[in-house]
């Protein structure tokens, strides 16, 4: 199914060979970034908002280390407890603490056990679900589309929508294997209908929910959570205890400054003028504990790499994904990381340079992510600057070190340059099929060119001289 | 060292030079009728708007939308007549077999049809969650136009729990067909009083 092992392109390829599926993926993000386009132009004040928006991010990361002291200060002061967790081992480790202490060490079998869980890309980041369920804790995902994936034993493939890529009909026999809904009803008003029952037994049981965090404010130390399901919140309201897991990035230096990303969020996400529920926790319901778990895991060394620190501006709106021409027609699961797409292409090479390097070549670098980025960050600019990196320090393949060598001897000198286009042209016309085959990629689901007779500059040279 | 301080530590070796923070953000769009604004808003995002001059006509309005609702909470005192009012001190998972709460916002939005609660109006963190239907009562008057104001109207206050709630919960994770009722309630009315 999903083999993480594999580069970009042999994923994509495999995902290709379905050419209904891969239209019908391509089709369906296009409309998800139109309703974006809609609800964008729909504001007079849309660049100026992205321009705020950027310029607070900035500042944000400039003082990060004063605002994350003030932030959990005030959250203390809340009586919210926080914790710090420098890789996703600790985090994981964190988490484990906070429900072995709530257990008493006694951790119950059945409905009892576990926790019920909102959307967190950094959870998926930290593998934390694996981990917890291998120590016997029971873990429910809650949006719909997470549990989707979680009972088919797969990660999310869109950090938004995170089963995009499945069928109503797959999800109908899923949830007739794993729900007992009726076989062959396909129906999503009846899917969610089931689903709604069977998550709403979870949320009644489990007394432990773990949330993600959108934005964290340092003046007042509270945090914000964005869903349309109102998952997020059944799972933190009804438990006894809430664990909210944020990277240290979610930081906003005032309330108000919620008004700018609030607006922009959702409608980059989804094209709505705001996701249904914005909720602030502050403070801990009576009775209830609270933590945050700020984690690092590898931030703390992209905001030392001034060429792509900016990449923690990011607000996970998935617009960059939506707009992209090669996530369209690869599927989430091609890039073997918790975020897919044009923004997770820039911040998975920080994680594992060796194991990412063939994501910042997973682009066509047609600048489209970084017209739609709310936050402005330049994310083709740097996927353009990773594949200088890895090339210089050797993460790249042989085959393609010895081509762009190549490409540079030929480009370098006007001789060699001029004498390998007559060459190419002469064995292109004579032998078509040293270039049409299956070993060159550029063959693939597309015809060559027809071979022009000379080059432009040979024409220019004729031309010029006759007039 | 504490991871704490490692991470402290570090962040404050990497972090660029200081950037400015920008003053907030002024060049937003002020709607000539903020209530028509949000009504029209609300109907997008499959709300559903109601005008009302007084308690009874809502109360008049529920009894036509919900003839066979069995279990109503309700936190407005005007409104006990109609549904039950002693429930804010019961156990939260108790509420689950709530068909219909009716509660006060504070102000709507006019730009995104969201209405600011605080628990103090929710009577229980979990109530505009758990039950089946909600109602939100706000004056017609309490409509700013867009996020920023509504910030501004914030301000410093104080609550441990708050939510801009903008219409019925939904999903569309199945093949993008929208579904309303994914959790929370499955329809929300908004009674716009004078």
């Amino acid at each position: 199914m999903v083999d993480f092992s594999k580069t970009h392109a042999e994923n994509a390829e495999k995902f290709n060979l379905d050419i209904d599926r891969t239209s019908w993926h391509d089709e369906t993000l296009w409309m998800v970034r139109e309703k974006r386009d809609k609800a964008v132009f729909g504001l007079p004040e849309w660049e100026q908002l992205r321009e705020q928006a950027s310029n607070i991010k900035n500042n944000v990361l400039s003082n990060m280390h004063d605002y994350l002291l003030a932030f959990e200060k005030n959250a203390i002061q809340n009586g919210i407890e926080v914790h710090w967790a420098a890789d996703a081992q600790e985090h994981n480790e964190i988490v484990y603490g906070i429900i072995k202490t709530y257990y008493k060490g006694n951790i119950p079998a059945g409905e009892l056990n576990g926790m019920v869980k909102s959307k967190s890309m950094l959870t998926e980041e930290c593998h934390l679900n694996e981990f917890l369920i291998e120590k016997g804790i029971d873990v429910i995902d809650t949006d719909l589309g997470e549990r989707i994936v979680q009972l088919a034993g797969e990660p999310p493939s869109h950090i938004v929508m995170p089963c995009i890529h499945w069928k109503k009909e797959e999800i109908g026999e899923l949830f007739h294997e794993h729900l007992g809904t009726e076989k062959g009803n396909k129906d999503p008003q009846y899917l969610t209908e089931a689903a709604r029952q069977h998550l709403r037994s979870k949320f009644l049981s489990k007394p432990i929910a773990l949330t993600g965090v959108n934005f964290a404010i340092a003046e007042t130390g509270e945090f914000v959570v964005c869903t349309n399901e109102g998952n997020a919140d059944m799972g933190a309201h009804l438990s006894d205890v809430h664990i909210a897991s944020m990277g240290f990035e979610k930081i906003l230096p005032r309330r108000a400054d919620l008004g700018v990303f609030l607006r922009i969020l959702a409608r980059s996400a989804t094209g709505q003028p705001s996701t249904t529920f914005s909720s602030h926790f502050k403070k801990p319901r009576e009775g209830q504990k609270m933590h945050i778990v700020i984690v690092d895991n590898g931030r703390s060394t992209q905001l030392g790499r001034e060429d792509f620190r900016s990449s923690l501006k990011c607000i996970r709106c998935a617009a960059c994904m939506n707009t992209c021409p090669v996530y369209r027609r690869s599927g989430g699961h091609s890039y073997h990381n918790a975020v897919a797409g044009p923004i997770g292409s820039i911040l998975a090479p920080n994680l594992d340079m060796r194991k990412n390097a063939d994501l910042p070549f997973a682009s066509t670098l047609c600048g489209s992510c970084t017209n739609v980025c709310p936050v402005k960050i330049d994310i083709h600019q740097q996927l353009y600057k990773w594949r200088q990196i890895l090339v210089k320090e050797g993460h790249t393949t042989g085959t393609k070190t010895f081509m762009m060598r190549t490409m540079a001897a030929v480009l370098g000198s006007t001789n060699v340059f001029n004498f390998s286009g007559k060459m190419g042209r002469f064995f292109m016309k004579i032998l078509p099929s040293l270039v049409s085959n299956k070993f060159n990629p550029w063959f693939k689901q597309r015809e060559m060119p027809k071979v022009p007779t000379e080059s432009f500059r040979e024409w220019y040279t004729k031309n010029r001289t006759k007039a | 060292m504490s991871s704490r301080e490692a991470i402290l530590k570090k962040i404050h070796a990497n972090q660029p030079a200081i950037l400015p923070l920008p003053a907030h953000f002024e060049a937003f769009t002020k709607y000539s009728s903020p209530l028509e604004k949000f009504k029209e808003t609300l109907d997008f995002i499959k709300g559903t708007a109601i005008e009302v001059s007084s308690y009874s006509e809502i109360e008049k309005h529920l009894k036509l939308i919900f003839p066979d609702v069995k279990k109503a909470n309700t936190s407005i005192v005007e409104l006990g007549d109609f549904a039950n009012s002693s429930w804010e001190n019961s156990f939260p998972h108790s509420l689950a077999d709530v068909d219909l709460l009716i509660i006060k916002g504070h102000f709507g939005v006019a730009e995104n049809a969201a209405i600011w609660l605080t628990e103090d109006l929710m009577g229980q963190r979990v109530a505009p969650f758990i039950n089946q239907y909600l109602a939100i009562v706000i004056k017609k008057t309490d409509i700013v136009s867009s996020m920023h104001e509504a910030y501004e109207r914030i301000g410093n206050a104080k609550y441990g729990f708050g939510v801009f709630l903008a219409g019925p919960s939904k999903t569309a994770d199945i093949e993008q067909s929208l579904v309303l009722g994914a959790h929370g309630a499955r329809g929300l009315h908004v009674f716009l009083i004078d």
